[in-house]
């Protein structure tokens, strides 16, 4: 059963925290106890905490504090308040690339979980060939990005397969150089993106939809609802906390994507495909405009927790709901 | 059960969706064929065109890599920090998820919170401040800096499975461990960790596939050193090569095998760590 119902319920509920009377508490008549403390010890989550405080949390803290600063890696930082914010507001390139990360996260999260959908829905039980179909739609998600990108970069140039496909269908007049053309660069990336990732769409929504009682329906189709109505009316509510958990995945995923850019147009031609986590890249490991980069960083976490957060809320509303 | 039943309607939809899949082939055909043309026109003029005689030489030529590295040092590279990761993540995640879970109370849901949060920071923001601080350190370019990176980058994410899954677990076999008089280290490690296995092979395939997969942090964290993983190879080499797509096909073909082969034998235990990880 799929995830967001779990925190609702009632193993979990009692799981957490609460412990049978018979701890290390009860007296055991005369004997002496030869160990320490019994409870599991504080002191455990040390490494665990150190760890991610001294690697994520505080270097992120850090970080957003050069986001108010000029700095240029050595020296000391100049506090500029919003300077650097107000610079990324009137900087087309900075602008550009805010613009391209929402167009290339909403496009792909709209294909993702449609096509994955779909196929979940299509390769259902009757289909002779389902196993491999979907063994072959979720291959793509463990393979390196990179790697596979460079696969992609070959198909998109000029005189590439994708070129010799549309002359082959008498579409000459539609050849170009993909990875160069400012209007499409994007959107090859879009594609790479929809290759490798939708098989996990497809496994999260297969799932979920094998969480659903086959009885149900089989009910509503007794009663004579078409295989439209049933979709809408009895998969789909069932299928609300896989769609939550692919929106989430997909939208966040979409929004840190960085490899297969590098890849395939290293954000060109002139900043077409340059997306705030490549220009972060830029800004400060090639430009070092280190506190230019931080706070474009900053932008980019904000956007991702936002989007995170009001899943999170929706999830916990979801369950309050339904725990009723 | 009418709707199982195979009817011209469910061929069709087979066939529709051999179709979609045969579009998510081309790039593993392409990438086989392409790598074993002897170069030149034979790669741009028939790119569906078995070669004329299989230039198994390729593989030797991209084997031995570039500046950077050979294929083969990068393999060393990504094995040994991507094994002693997830072998400090299991360890030190389980223990920490244990210790939340079972302690409870207000401590426990602070720390919760602060553990799900780290799973969604992007790496950017952190960098620059990580990068000094690796420095500082001298850890820049060294297989222990990278370890430290990823067993604190993926820390959240360990302890949000292993937390996910303890909840559901209930401690009756520790407590009667108790009562019998085991400290709670001997319980942890004797009666817990074994419990948790499930857990412990969801970390493993994805933390393993993340930290072996990765680009950004290598690229940073390693660049310019003799350590750089396989991913940092591979873009250092086409970086080089250009156009010599067979070249670099065949380079592409050997670092993603063993991920291929992987993928072959442990199909279904790797699905059931995204998925099984999501539930948790």
């Amino acid at each position: 059963m799929p995830a967001l119902l779990d925190s609702a319920s009632p193993v979990s509920a009692s799981g957490e925290g609460t412990r049978p009377p018979s701890g290390g508490r009860v007296p055991r008549l005369g004997l002496r106890r030869t160990q320490g403390p019994r409870r599991v010890p504080w002191l455990w989550i040390v490494p665990g905490l150190l760890v991610a405080v001294a690697i994520q949390f505080y270097p992120v803290i850090s970080g957003s504090y050069y986001a108010f600063t000029r700095w240029s890696g050595v020296g000391p930082s100049h506090w500029v308040g919003l300077h650097n914010f107000s610079l990324i507001f009137s900087d087309p390139q900075a602008l550009g690339s805010l613009e391209h990360t929402i167009e290339l996260g909403f496009a792909f999260v709209v294909i993702a979980n449609v096509l994955g959908l779909a196929l979940a829905v299509g390769l259902g039980r009757a289909l002779k060939t389902r196993n491999f179909i979907r063994a072959l739609f979720f291959a793509p998600v463990v393979l390196t990005p990179l790697a596979t990108s460079y696969i992609w970069a070959y198909i998109f140039q000029y005189t590439g397969p994708l070129n010799g496909f549309l002359s082959a269908l008498g579409l000459q007049s539609v050849e170009q150089a993909w990875l160069g053309s400012p209007t499409w660069a994007l959107w090859t990336i879009l594609v790479v993106l929809v290759w490798q990732n939708t098989g996990l769409s497809m496994v999260i929504y297969l799932a979920g939809l094998q969480a659903i009682p086959a009885e149900l329906d089989e009910a509503a189709a007794v009663d004579g609802a078409s295989s439209w109505y049933r979709f809408r009316r009895v998969t789909l509510p069932m299928l609300l906390p896989a769609i939550l958990i692919n929106l989430t995945l997909t939208m966040v995923y979409a929004l840190r994507v960085f490899d297969q850019i590098l890849a395939l147009t290293n954000g060109g031609p002139f900043g077409a495909s340059d997306t705030l986590a490549t220009e972060v890249w830029k800004q400060t490991f090639v430009n070092n405009n280190y506190g230019y980069g931080a706070a474009l960083a900053l932008l980019l976490t904000v956007l991702v927790l936002i989007i995170a957060g009001a899943q999170f809320g929706f999830v916990a509303w979801f369950n309050r709901r339904s725990a009723r | 059960m009418s709707h199982f039943r195979y009817t011209p309607r469910t061929f069709l939809r087979e066939c529709s969706m051999v179709l979609i899949g045969l579009i998510w082939l081309i790039p593993f055909f392409l990438l086989i064929n392409i790598s074993l043309k002897p170069g030149g026109f034979e790669v741009y003029g028939s790119p569906f065109q078995l070669p004329s005689k299989p230039a198994f030489g390729n593989y030797s030529t991209a084997w031995q890599g570039s500046a950077v590295g050979s294929l083969g040092h990068g393999f060393v590279s990504s094995a040994i920090i991507t094994f002693i990761s997830v072998f400090f993540l299991i360890v030190i995640g389980s223990l920490t998820a244990y210790t939340i879970i079972r302690r409870g109370g207000r401590g426990s849901r602070i720390l919760i919170v602060l553990f799900t949060f780290g799973l969604v920071l992007p790496v950017q923001l952190g960098t620059i401040p990580l990068y000094a601080e690796m420095h500082e350190l001298g850890l820049i370019g060294t297989y222990s800096g990278m370890i430290l990176l990823y067993v604190g980058l993926l820390m959240p994410v360990t302890v949000f499975l292993y937390a996910g899954f303890l909840r559901s677990l209930p401690p009756d076999y520790e407590e009667a461990a108790r009562v019998d008089g085991a400290s709670p280290l001997r319980i942890f490690f004797r009666v817990v960790f074994p419990l948790l296995r499930p857990a412990t092979g969801t970390v493993a395939i994805l933390c393993g596939l993340i930290i072996w997969n990765d680009f950004f942090t290598p690229l940073i964290f390693l660049g310019g050193s003799s350590h750089a993983t396989l991913p940092v190879v591979i873009y250092g080499l086409v970086a080089g090569l250009g156009t010599e797509w067979n070249i670099i096909f065949a380079a592409v073909a050997i670092s993603i095998a063993p991920l291929i082969i992987f993928f072959i034998f442990a199909q279904r235990q790797l699905i059931r760590g995204y998925t099984g990880g999501i539930k948790a």
